[in-house]
């Protein structure tokens, strides 16, 4: 499946990758002005950027093949799309445990305590057909798409 | 006005070219009869003609044709000819009055030979011939050589090409080979030197055509002591092939793979031998790249070569007729004195059509001083 | 503590509509001139750290942010401008040289812009580059008078040859005055062009070594990065006497920049300045230019061709003239506008000439004296666009250097700043945090894109003059006509006026 893919050597820490998933998944979809500006309580990132200068690079869900959050989920909210290879936590059923972030080995989701408990995480845009946001906003190419090719060549 | 070589003056032209191979020789009256079918494409500022073999008797003398504003220059020009060559002859060239031509020149000829104790070191004799012929045309005001190889002569003046053979009585010579040209310059120099052809030594051509390149060939050929005083392409070209055939050494064949240079593409496309070649004469010689619109008639004693460039932007017919073979830049001015050739073809861009005298191999043979010449210039590398 | 007079010299624009305190603009600016107030909450500016190089205004996601001149006002003094006592008040405050970057920026004429293009009209045909075939390979390297040929094949093989697919390289700019992802983007973008970049005197990055047949190695006063297999691994070699941005200067690279991969690519202790004396110190004369030029050569068997770059000084043409009898193969003249990593300012700004005057000297001083077919030409200093090139062409160069233009593709804004190390483009910067920002693949991409959009314009004006190939302009001044010039410099530049 496509991912996406940082690559440290290129991040420039300015953190556009974390500001156009915000608004991405704000009401005022990708107006940044508007999000930023009107919503009352803008959506936190799905991305973060980690930094310890000068390397830097930004980190979202894997969206593993075993993922072990769909499995510690106690309500069955993280799921993976058999189709796609997506997973995505269903907001209404989530019941806001934290289980997934204790088992996330990568520490890729945080805690949406902005209103109804819930955990957040990346969902490749999967409502937005073609390019994750991040990357498509990423000013280096320090966010790439794509399938991950192994050494021996499968993906 | 400025009159030719003050300015550069774009043209268009009439060309045509008659050589029998065997050296059989004809009357210019064919050449005229060719030339005068192609009436539209020149204005009446410029016709001219070549011929060579017309003065057997003179065969070994340099034949110096030359215009005079007047009898001062004249005197003037005499007393440098006498200085340098010792003269065999001098003589008005016979005319015939007609009504088409006006403002006639003083036009003379000489027949001579280079004084040997006032050569330079090192510089034969058709370098000393060259040298004073730049000398006089850039330098004597009102004096202009027009003419100056052995048993050839060139005749040209401001009119229509036709009636410039009438008035030069060209029925009355006979000669192997005969190239004519038609003028269609873009304003009036009504100056008798720059109508066409352009000749140096045995070198004559006519041309159709104007060079993007002139510049670029220029400012290369005067780095060899070229002076371009007609600020012509014709004269350019001249002194191109004279310089790469006489001055270099170079092979006809390269010589033309030079101003004709095949495209990149193609010379990938060679064989590796062949590369090598055609990528050395591309990169030594490329200021002598002949761009842009041209269809020439380079003619020698030895016989002629027609050459379009290599897009083929002007139009440029062969035909052959047993040992004839005939040049024009239009069908019609062939079929008018050939009504039924063997052969007629439209040459490619840069594929020149080349036709020799028997026996001989090229247009140009170095006499035994230019081989000289030759080891010369390598030594001086 | 005394009292600074400097005022700030830009002032920062943050439009309160549009800005959402994203702090982009702080993570990205190195001069901090843009501040995080934790208690406020807001992003604010320190307009006096600000050097105008747009990237945070690039980079803003909003478009929030504009820069402007500082509006302050002095009392009008057509003398005594802002420029010139900023100047001093700077002097005043550190004693010091005044430094700066980048290319003379003093309002001298433009010759390029005084220049007309030919175009065909009636009497021969222009050609259309896109149905005709249209060649602008070049070759660059000494050429012979004449051929020796028999029975259609070369008896001698021609001097060494640098085959350029289109007129234009990339010039000198050292490992270390810009940062090696600069190196890796012009290298690739050379290659994937068909044409050549040059180290510059700072030696070639190990990484670079594959690139090496599309690399023109510099040999300087310096020597550094010089070993066998630097000059073995080129296409060509140069020797550089001189740059256009501060003739008669050497230079200098401070201790902190020379970094680990600096110093192994100098060949120099790690953290040690790296001074490029003002002369080579082996030619103090014409004579001993000859001897580095024929070592050079016998240390590459006679394989490479040998540049010597030189600044566009008053005396140019007799020094070219005296280069090209020293044996070099190609003489690049590098004109007074042109760039540098550092230069002291008056020298930029008052020494030298322009290059289109040193050009057309150059070129037909070599003509009158014979010698202008045996070696190549190639002109840098401050060419902006291919008609530019045309111009150059037609002066009589065989091919351009472009410093400032490639540099500008990568993202270069000409805040003339590349002498304090804090480039935030990425480019004069061995700063880690910054050189990242410049990712060679990107910057390859874009720096081929502009070598390819100019060869398509210069055949675009080519056809236009019914040319289609690029020798035939080659010193084709006919093609060119000056606009608003005097007579002695239309005779310099041996052009006629437009309608003549």
């Amino acid at each position: 499946m496509k991912r996406v893919y940082a690559r440290e050597e290129y991040c420039v820490g300015c953190k556009l990758c974390e500001i156009y998933c915000i608004a991405a998944h704000s009401k005022y979809k990708n107006d940044l002005v508007k999000t930023f500006k009107k919503e009352a309580n803008p959506p936190i990132s799905r991305i973060l950027v980690e930094e310890s200068r000068p390397v830097s690079f930004a980190l979202q869900c894997r969206h593993c093949e075993d993922a072990p959050c769909t499995k510690a989920c106690i309500v069955g909210a993280m799921q993976k799309n058999p189709k796609t290879g997506v997973v995505t936590n269903e907001e209404e059923r989530c019941v806001g445990c934290w289980t997934c972030v204790l088992v996330c080995p990568f520490g890729a989701i945080t805690r949406d305590e902005r209103g109804h408990k819930v955990a957040s995480k990346c969902d490749l845009c999967s409502d937005n057909s073609q390019m994750p946001a991040c990357v498509e906003h990423c000013p280096n190419r320090a966010l790439v798409y794509s399938e991950y090719v192994s050494n021996n060549g499968t993906k | 006005m400025l009159k030719e070589g003050h300015i550069r003056i774009p043209a268009g032209c009439a060309i045509s070219g008659i050589m029998n191979k065997k050296g059989e020789v004809t009357s210019g009256q064919e050449i005229i009869k060719s030339i005068a079918v192609m009436h539209d494409r020149s204005n009446g500022l410029g016709g001219g003609f070549a011929a060579y073999g017309i003065y057997p008797e003179f065969k070994n003398h340099y034949a110096l044709h030359l215009f005079f504003d007047d009898k001062k220059v004249k005197q003037e020009t005499e007393f440098l000819l006498n200085k340098f060559f010792s003269i065999d002859l001098a003589e008005t060239i016979p005319i015939r009055k007609i009504n088409a031509i006006k403002n006639v020149p003083l036009i003379w000829r000489y027949f001579v030979k280079p004084k040997i104790k006032e050569m330079a070191l090192h510089e034969t004799e058709s370098e000393f011939v060259v040298n004073f012929i730049m000398r006089i045309n850039s330098e004597v005001e009102g004096a202009y050589v027009f003419s100056s190889g052995k048993n050839m002569g060139t005749f040209k003046g401001v009119g229509f090409p036709e009636d410039i053979g009438e008035f030069f009585r060209l029925d009355e010579y006979k000669a192997y080979s005969w190239t004519a040209h038609g003028r269609f310059p873009t304003n009036t120099p009504g100056w008798w030197g720059g109508a066409h052809p352009f000749s140096l030594l045995d070198w004559t051509i006519v041309h159709n055509g104007e060079i993007s390149s002139y510049d670029a060939n220029r400012r290369y050929l005067e780095m060899y002591g070229y002076k371009c005083t007609l600020q012509t392409d014709t004269e350019a070209i001249t002194y191109i092939f004279d310089l790469l055939l006489r001055k270099f050494g170079i092979p006809l064949e390269s010589a033309i793979n030079i101003v004709a240079a095949p495209f990149w593409s193609k010379i990938s496309r060679m064989n590796p031998d062949e590369q090598k070649l055609f990528k050395a004469l591309r990169v030594v010689f490329s200021s002598l790249l002949i761009n842009g619109p041209f269809s020439i008639i380079l003619g020698s004693k030895n016989g002629f070569m027609a050459l379009n460039d290599r897009l083929k932007l002007r139009s440029l017919v062969a035909a052959q007729k047993g040992d004839n073979l005939y040049i024009a830049s239009e069908e019609s001015a062939i079929r008018e004195i050939c009504k039924n050739p063997d052969k007629s073809w439209a040459p490619k861009g840069g594929e020149p059509v080349i036709c020799l005298l028997d026996g001989k191999e090229s247009l140009y043979e170095f006499d035994q001083v230019d081989e000289n010449e030759f080891e010369h210039h390598s030594v001086a590398l | 503590m005394s009292i600074n007079c400097l005022t700030p010299a830009f002032l920062i624009e943050r439009d309160k509509d549009r800005c959402i305190d994203c702090q982009v603009c702080v993570r990205q600016c190195a001069n901090e001139a843009h501040r995080w107030d934790e208690e406020e909450q807001r992003v604010f500016s320190e307009d006096a750290n600000c050097v105008n190089c747009h990237r945070c205004v690039v980079m803003c996601p909003t478009k929030a942010l504009h820069i402007k001149k500082f509006p302050l006002e002095f009392r009008y003094n057509a003398n005594w401008t802002q420029e010139a006592m900023r100047a001093i008040y700077l002097q005043a405050e550190t004693g010091g040289v005044l430094l700066t970057g980048m290319g003379n920026d003093r309002p001298y004429p433009i010759y390029w812009d005084h220049m007309l293009l030919n175009a065909s009209q009636v009497t021969n045909p222009s050609i259309d580059p896109l149905r005709e075939p249209m060649e602008l390979k070049t070759y660059l390297g000494r050429k012979p008078d004449f051929l020796k040929i028999k029975n259609g094949k070369l008896l001698e093989d021609i001097p060494p040859q640098l085959e350029l697919e289109l007129p234009i390289m990339f010039s000198a700019m050292s490992f270390g005055s810009i940062s090696l992802n600069a190196h890796k983007s012009l290298a690739a973008a050379a290659k994937k062009a068909g044409t050549y970049w040059n180290t510059g005197e700072g030696g070639l990055h190990k990484d670079l070594v594959e690139h090496g047949d599309h690399t023109i190695v510099q040999v300087a006063s310096g020597r550094f990065g010089v070993d066998a297999d630097y000059l073995k691994t080129a296409a060509a070699i140069e020797i550089k006497i001189g740059q256009g941005a501060k003739p008669g200067i050497g230079g200098h690279l401070p201790g902190e920049k020379v970094g680990e991969e600096v110093s192994q690519t100098r060949m120099i202790p790690l953290g040690t300045d790296a001074i490029s004396p003002a002369p080579h110190h082996d030619i103090y004369s014409i004579e001993d230019l000859r001897q580095l030029i024929y070592s050079l050569k016998e240390a590459t068997e006679y394989q490479k061709p040998i540049f010597v770059k030189i600044a566009a000084v008053h005396n140019v043409a007799a020094i070219a003239s005296g280069i090209v009898r020293a044996g070099a193969d190609v003489v690049a003249i590098d004109g007074f506008r042109g760039g540098t990593g550092a230069a002291p300012l008056r020298t930029r700004d008052s020494v030298g000439i322009p290059i289109e005057f040193a050009l057309a000297a150059v070129d037909t001083r070599l003509r009158e004296e014979g010698i202008r077919n045996k070696v190549s030409l190639v002109v840098g200093g401050s060419i902006r666009n291919s008609s530019d090139i045309v111009k150059a062409v037609a002066l009589g160069a065989d091919a351009v250097y472009i410093a400032t233009s490639a540099l500008i593709s990568l993202g270069c804004h000409m805040c003339q700043k590349c002498y304090t190390g804090k480039c935030n483009w990425g480019i004069a910067t061995q700063d880690p945090q910054l050189t990242k920002r410049l990712n060679p693949e990107i910057g390859a991409e874009r720096a081929a894109n502009l070598l390819k959009a100019w060869a398509h314009e210069i055949e675009e004006l080519l056809g236009g003059m019914g040319i289609n190939a690029l020798e035939s302009l080659r010193g084709n001044r006919l093609m060119l006509r000056g606009i608003g010039l005097t007579d002695r410099e239309l005779n310099i530049l041996g052009i006629k006026a437009a309608g003549e």
